[in-house]
């Protein structure tokens, strides 16, 4: 496959203001695959079973199999079921869904249409992000154009099927992406999560059966319907199928977000972000979003971009963000950055969570200013154990994950830091 | 008290929820309230919690734990600076530290004009656009180099 393949950004003309609109989405073959369900009566348990096939996996970090978290709905439930879009995306390195929605909000809105027929849903919701203000506006202007073309709302393209969907905004906590602090948030209180089980398919929003997907996922799902799961899968590799948005930020000449198949070389990607600034020298790379473990440039260089090829190199796909580091970048406070969002961002509802994360920043504050003590890197990976698998939500390992894996990759630099007292780079 | 333009626009949001559910609607209304007074006082809260038929401690509840509701008053302009890494890789501290300078206050400070207030951001998932900023939570701008921070702080000075 060539580096070109798109699905998610395809045919999209950047120079033309209007090309998110509906019109230009239908000249893209949009909302032909919600037509054809609609007119074919295709039945909801093919769709499910064709997004199975594509091995469509959730984009929003966890990467869980989305056509089996779709089946997990219950099918005969008689009451309200709630779909929910997580447009939240505050994961620092990550900025794909703001693109999605603001060039092509009409892929997101069908892929959510055909999810909720393919779970029997009749009410969604959009959750937005709270600083992409003109994002939310255009998603605003773009259901609107949906539900006057009759694409959203009642009894759609007159089939009998009805699905309203709104747009919900965020006011600036991360903790809302994770999934049932969204839901909370969505009932109208506090960000906090929510113990689990119950999961959100079974007492989701307002006690309903809810599901929960990325906006890159849903994006995902008009192109499986309209080419089949099987081309999606082949498309990237198996257990990894279809292309993915890498969010490149960082130390490159072109930071931005690439749609490449999933597979898709490192290198190739970064020679596809402009290469490094200033022909430096690539030192490390936090390869999905910063809740995810640090790799030196020289594995990095070695993997590839997938779920199962970036967890053999040590760290996670997560939400897809390439954050590229290059030799003049002190890890150390790199690092610092990272503790002080976790510690400022915890909910605070866990011991482990609220305390550790404070004593992470703490400790790597005190590193980085020259006070810290050799004992320290043992105790900020005892803090680490004493946080990881201890919290209700996955903030905690999200805290926890960078700090080790930094300190086992560049030990060296925190012995330096400590000895010397000043930065090694 | 709202105007009855803000009324219009939080009637609209509570559309969107179920008819027993309309508490979803605080974040929009309180954010549309924001708009309107510049900042949340305890009188503006608790309208809002009469409107939607809340508790009002169930509104500060929201208010507080939310990082983009103005507690306290603020500068006519909130300039909100991402410093996350992904920025700070790309001038994100350059740009909070030309600020601060062109200002002359530090982050939760306000010019003693009470033109501008400055605060430091976390990601605003505009890593790639980076150094981002916001101007009063809803106008981001890109690529914020000196040369544009001191452009917009020209124009916002007018
Ligand atoms: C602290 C935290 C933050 C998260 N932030 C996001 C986010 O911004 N966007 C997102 O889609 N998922 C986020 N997630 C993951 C969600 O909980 C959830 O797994 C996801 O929305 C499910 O959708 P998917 O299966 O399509 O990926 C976050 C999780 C945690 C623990
Ligand atoms: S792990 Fe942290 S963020 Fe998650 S629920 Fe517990 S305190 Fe809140
Ligand atoms: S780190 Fe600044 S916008 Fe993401």
């Amino acid at each position: 496959m060539t580096q070109l393949t798109q699905i998610l950004l395809a045919g999209l003309n950047p120079s033309d203001p209007n090309d998110w609109r509906l019109r230009n989405y239908e000249q893209r073959e949009g909302y032909t695959a919600l037509r054809k369900i609609l007119n074919e009566k295709i039945p909801p348990d093919a769709i499910i079973g064709e997004v199975k096939k594509s091995a469509l996996r959730g984009r929003g970090g966890a990467g869980f199999p989305t056509g089996l978290k779709w089946s997990f709905m219950p099918k005969q439930y008689e009451g309200d079921k709630y779909l929910v879009c997580n447009s939240d995306e505050g994961e620092p390195g990550t900025f794909k869904d703001r693109d999605i929605m603001h060039h092509n909000p009409h892929s997101l809105i069908e892929g959510m249409a055909i999810g909720a027929y393919a779970m029997g849903i009749r009410t969604g919701y959009n959750y937005i992000h709270g600083e992409i203000w003109d994002t939310y506006e255009r998603m605003e202007e773009a259901i609107d154009e949906a539900r006057a073309a009759g694409l959203l709302g009642d009894n759609i393209l007159g089939s009998g099927f009805s699905f309203q969907l709104y747009n919900h905004h965020g006011y600036g906590a991360y903790i809302c992406g994770e999934e049932t602090a969204l839901l909370e948030s969505l009932e109208g209180k506090k960000g906090q999560p929510r113990f689990k089980p119950p999961f959100p398919a079974s007492f989701g929003l307002y006690g309903k059966p809810t599901t929960i997907n990325n906006t890159e996922t849903f994006a995902s799902v008009p192109w499986i319907i309209r080419n089949g799961g099987e081309k999606f899968l082949q498309i990237g590799k198996p257990n990894n199928g279809g292309t993915k948005i890498f969010s490149v930020s960082g130390h490159v000449n072109k930071p931005g977000n690439y749609e490449v198949p999933m597979g898709t070389p490192f290198a190739k990607l970064l020679e596809m972000a402009g290469g490094m600034r200033g022909g430096r020298k690539l030192k490390a790379c936090i390869p999905g979003g910063s809740s995810m473990p640090v790799l030196p440039g020289d594995i990095m260089m070695r993997t590839d971009m997938d779920y199962d090829s970036i967890a053999k190199a040590g760290s996670f796909l997560g939400s897809g963000a390439v954050i590229i580091m290059d030799d003049t970048t002190c890890m150390v406070k790199a690092l610092e950055r990272l503790s002080y969002f976790y510690y400022e961002e915890s909910c605070g509802q866990c011991t482990p969570c609220r305390e550790g994360t404070g004593w992470l920043y703490r400790v790597v504050h005190r590193i980085e200013t020259g006070k810290g003590r050799i004992e320290d890197l043992d105790l900020l990976n005892n803090v680490a154990d004493n946080i990881q698998g201890r919290t209700i939500c996955a903030l905690g390992d999200a805290a926890a994950m960078p700090v080790r894996a930094m300190i086992q990759h560049f030990r060296d630099e925190f012995i330096y830091h400590i000895e010397h007292k000043k930065c090694m780079v | 008290m709202l105007s009855a333009e803000s009324l219009k626009k939080i009637d609209h949001e509570v559309t969107k929820y179920p008819a027993d559910q309309k508490q979803s609607a605080v974040m929009s209304a309180l954010a549309i309230a924001q708009d309107e007074k510049g900042w949340l006082a305890n009188e503006t809260m608790d309208f809002v919690a009469h409107y939607l038929g809340m508790p009002a401690i169930a509104v500060y509840e929201v208010a507080t734990f939310y990082n983009m509701y103005n507690l306290q008053p603020v500068g006519r302009y909130k300039l909100t600076v991402c410093t996350n890494l992904p920025c700070a890789l790309s001038g994100g501290n350059d740009a909070a530290a030309r600020l601060k300078q062109k200002l002359g206050i530090g982050f939760n400070q306000t010019t003693a004009d009470g033109k501008f207030t400055l605060k430091e951001g976390e990601c605003m998932g505009a890593c790639g656009d980076a150094p981002v900023l916001l101007v009063n939570n809803k106008r981001m701008c890109s690529f914020m180099s000196s040369d544009m921070i001191d452009q917009l702080l020209e124009e916002l000075s007018k």
